[in-house]
């Protein structure tokens, strides 16, 4: 059975970590809806939410094969748990003189907000969950939609049972950080100093 | 005298970490960490011929010793002939570190002189790779770098250092090894459930792989204080010793007649240190269907990856094996005993002159500590088939990522690791001739423990072989017999002594002398070109639905 499985990452903020989970995705074509990237408020540590399409064996692998890589310090399947999730889309509708009123009263129903006004098109911001911002992209569309940008899903657990990197990590920022080595040892090809320099 | 830099930081992390030999190739972006290798007298460094001979010898060196291996190369063309070294270490899960260097920082990015994006092109076939920005990082990330590649599942890490990080000044302080994490215990609950099955078993099997190699003792216990019939994959050979009455064979593609009947008839079966590979497999849904599977590794990503496992147990091979040991029942099923002595008896090879008496004939000579390379195709299943390997760690082989080219610079590496064992390769014309320049490291290095036999049939054996039964006899660019070199000539042009022989009577003389020689040497045994390896499953059938012998005798030589 395809469908839809909600997964986030939290990894360390470091260069090519997008494209390390992403390639490993496309190597074993397993297929993300959406992707969201974004800084946690856990300095160097960065969340991603993923929709994968696959059936339960596939996510499971997928999320089996995210836990091995270095920079993915922990991964939190969002079908396990009660969550919220949102997204935003920016939408730009075209609009004439007659179809003004009828356009703003439909974004006001979604409690959609008019970030810019041109003479010709109206810019809404929708956020809510995936179903909201679908039907209201399917409401506006016999107006003419010209441009839009979802962001792609975000998620978090709900309540206490939080996925927060500090209470996930049990320690805070050093904790999860912490290299994978401590301090060094001096040793003993370092007492005799550099070879050839001392 | 210079003052300390990166390069230099590098040899002291490497000779902190026990790193005594590294094998690699010099280029324009790397020269600062070979300038600084001239202060460190103790690392023994192995000039290849390319830099795919000397990651394969870096492998032979981890796969026989099950340290790590460590190569070197410099930017660009230098790291991308390091790629099918590193695919084949991230499948056969060898611990290797390489080292590339790269154009210096302010150049990377610009498409300069022999640039490359190492790390983007490794991503994929690396555990992990890194580049490194400031010198002060040396010590840490390459400690990092060795500390991932031997813990938990070993496999390649690439740690690529700009040339300008090389030269930089460095200060700081050098990182010794750190003891590898604790494997994590397996779940009680699970193992509770493992013997739960096993006690009620009535045609178990064990199925031995090469994340086995490491824990031959415990596993082997395990197999004998419960007496379970034990069959070891290609990667596992030697896992469990040949010689004891429980062993079945090889499974899979040319696995034995005995162990691929267990498997289907098994009702369960319990894997340990292995992946369920598709050449192990057969066709998935037919494997061991009649089973309640028991899979044991240390890669949570392994276990229902391709076969669904009944009783998941993730942990180490070592670990779960002593205390399975622990809870051992001795079992008796005379009838499942029995019906596998019959099995295997079935599938022998033919006893007249060919490929198969060839290997037969020059794998008998093995002694018990010595090692055996093999570079991959029909000779690489035949030595599987016919050698018999009573300790772990003796047979080397590119098993995942089947690499033609792997064998013969693999032996180099066994070699330098172990000097007192007779390190021999078997390797076909073909791939041979992938890594032949490597004869230059014997004769440079004086090394006189390799002993290279080459078993010519003129072909692309093993591709010829499914032309033969799945492209009806269309033998398409596979011949190589109008282009060989003299292979005995060739030898000799690097200073290196050869005997040939095409028959058994002349190959046993040949093989005395070969063996005799004090040195390396080169053994050519020109055997019938169309010969097959049977038994055989064919590419996407089950296993119970193998060609147990050789079909009649095609006519014919070249199509």
């Amino acid at each position: 059975m395809s469908a839809d499985h909600l997964v986030s990452v939290l990894v360390r903020d470091e260069p090519r970590v997008l494209t390390r989970i992403t390639s490993l995705f496309g190597r074993r074509a397993y297929n993300i809806r959406s992707l969201s990237v974004g800084r946690t408020e856990q300095p160097g540590v960065s969340r991603m939410t993923f929709v994968v399409t696959g059936d339960r064996n596939i996510v499971e692998q997928a999320m089996k094969q995210l836990e091995k890589l270095h920079d993915v310090l922990h991964v939190v399947d969002h079908g396990l748990h009660k969550y919220v999730d949102r997204e935003l889309v920016l939408l730009k509708v075209a609009i004439t003189p007659e179809s003004r009123v009828e356009v703003r009263q439909i974004a006001e129903d979604f409690r959609a907000r008019i970030v810019d006004v041109g003479r010709h098109a109206l810019t809404f911001e929708v956020t809510g969950d995936e179903g909201k911002v679908t039907a209201f992209i399917e409401q506006m569309r016999p107006f003419g939609i010209l441009e839009t940008m979802r962001t792609g899903r975000v998620a978090l657990t709900r309540g206490s049972n939080a996925d927060l990197p500090g209470q996930v990590f049990h320690g805070g920022e050093t904790e999860v950080l912490r290299p994978v080595l401590e301090a060094p040892e001096p040793s003993e090809t370092q007492a005799g100093g550099m070879p050839g320099v001392s | 005298m210079t003052p300390p830099n990166g390069a230099q930081a590098l040899w002291q992390t490497l000779a902190a970490h026990g790193v005594g030999t590294v094998f690699g190739y010099p280029g324009g972006a790397i020269m600062p960490v070979y300038d600084a290798l001239t202060l460190f007298p103790d690392i023994r460094h192995i000039l290849a011929r390319h830099e795919q001979g000397a990651i394969h010898a870096a492998e032979g060196w981890a796969k026989a010793t099950g340290d790590l291996g460590v190569c070197l190369a410099t930017s660009g063309p230098g790291a991308t002939n390091l790629v099918t070294g590193l695919a084949d270490a991230m499948m056969d899960s060898v611990p290797l570190l390489a080292i590339t260097g790269n154009v210096a920082r302010h150049l990377m990015g610009t498409d300069a002189f022999q640039e490359a994006d190492i790390t983007g092109i490794t991503l994929p076939i690396t555990k992990h790779n890194y580049v490194v920005q400031e010198a002060g990082d040396l010590p840490r990330v390459v400690a990092e770098a060795i500390h991932i590649a031997r813990s938990g599942r070993p496999g390649p890490v690439l740690v690529d250092i700009p040339k300008d990080v090389q030269l930089a000044a460095f200060a700081g302080e050098v990182h010794g090894p750190q003891a590898p994490p604790e494997a994590p215990a397996p779940d009680p609950h699970a193992l509770e459930a493992a013997v739960a099955l096993l006690k009620e078993a009535r045609r178990p099997v064990l199925m031995v792989g090469g994340g086995a190699q490491g824990a031959a003792a415990e596993v082997t216990a395990f197999a004998r204080a419960w007496r379970i019939p034990t069959i070891t994959t290609l990667m596992g050979l030697g896992a469990f010793p040949a010689s004891d009455g429980l062993w079945l064979g090889m499974p899979g593609m040319h696995g034995s007649v005995a162990a691929n009947r267990a498997i289907s008839e098994a009702d369960v079966l319990i894997g340990i240190g292995l992946r369920f590979d598709d050449r192990v497999t057969g066709r998935v849904k037919d494997f061991a269907s009649r089973a309640s599977i028991i899979h044991i590794d240390l890669d949570a990503a392994e276990i229902s990856k391709i076969v669904r496992a009944h009783v998941p147990v993730r942990a180490d091979a070592g670990r779960a094996a002593r205390l399975l040991t622990e809870r051992a029942q001795p079992l008796s099923h005379p009838e499942w005993t029995a019906t596998l002595a019959e099995w295997r008896t079935r599938g022998e090879h033919p006893a007249h002159w060919g490929a198969a008496q060839a290997v037969r004939q020059v794998v008998s000579r093995l002694g018990p500590g010595d090692i055996l390379s093999t570079d991959v195709g029909q000779h690489q299943m035949l030595a599987a088939q016919l050698a018999r390997f009573d300790r772990p760690r003796r047979w080397l082989t590119s098993g995942g990522l089947g690499t033609m080219g792997f064998g013969f610079p693999a032996a180099i590496g066994a070699a330098l690791a172990e000097p007192g064992v007779t390190s021999m390769v078997i390797a076909g014309d073909g791939g041979f001739q992938m890594t032949a320049q490597e004869l230059a490291t014997l004769t440079k290095y004086g090394i006189r423990n390799v002993k290279i036999c080459i078993v010519n049939n003129s072909y692309l054996g093993m591709v010829r072989q499914w032309q033969e039964l799945f492209h009806e006899r269309r033998y398409s660019e596979v011949y190589l017999g109008d282009s060989n070199p003299d292979f005995l000539k060739l030898a000799d042009a690097y200073g290196i002594s050869g005997w040939r022989a095409d028959n058994a009577d002349d190959l046993e003389g040949a093989i005395d002398a070969w063996l005799a020689h004090d040195g390396s040497a080169l053994l050519e045994v020109v055997v019938p070109n169309e010969h097959g390896v049977f038994p055989m499953v064919p590419a996407g059938a089950a296993l119970s639905e193998m060609i147990e012998t050789e079909p009649q005798a095609v006519p014919g030589g070249r199509a």
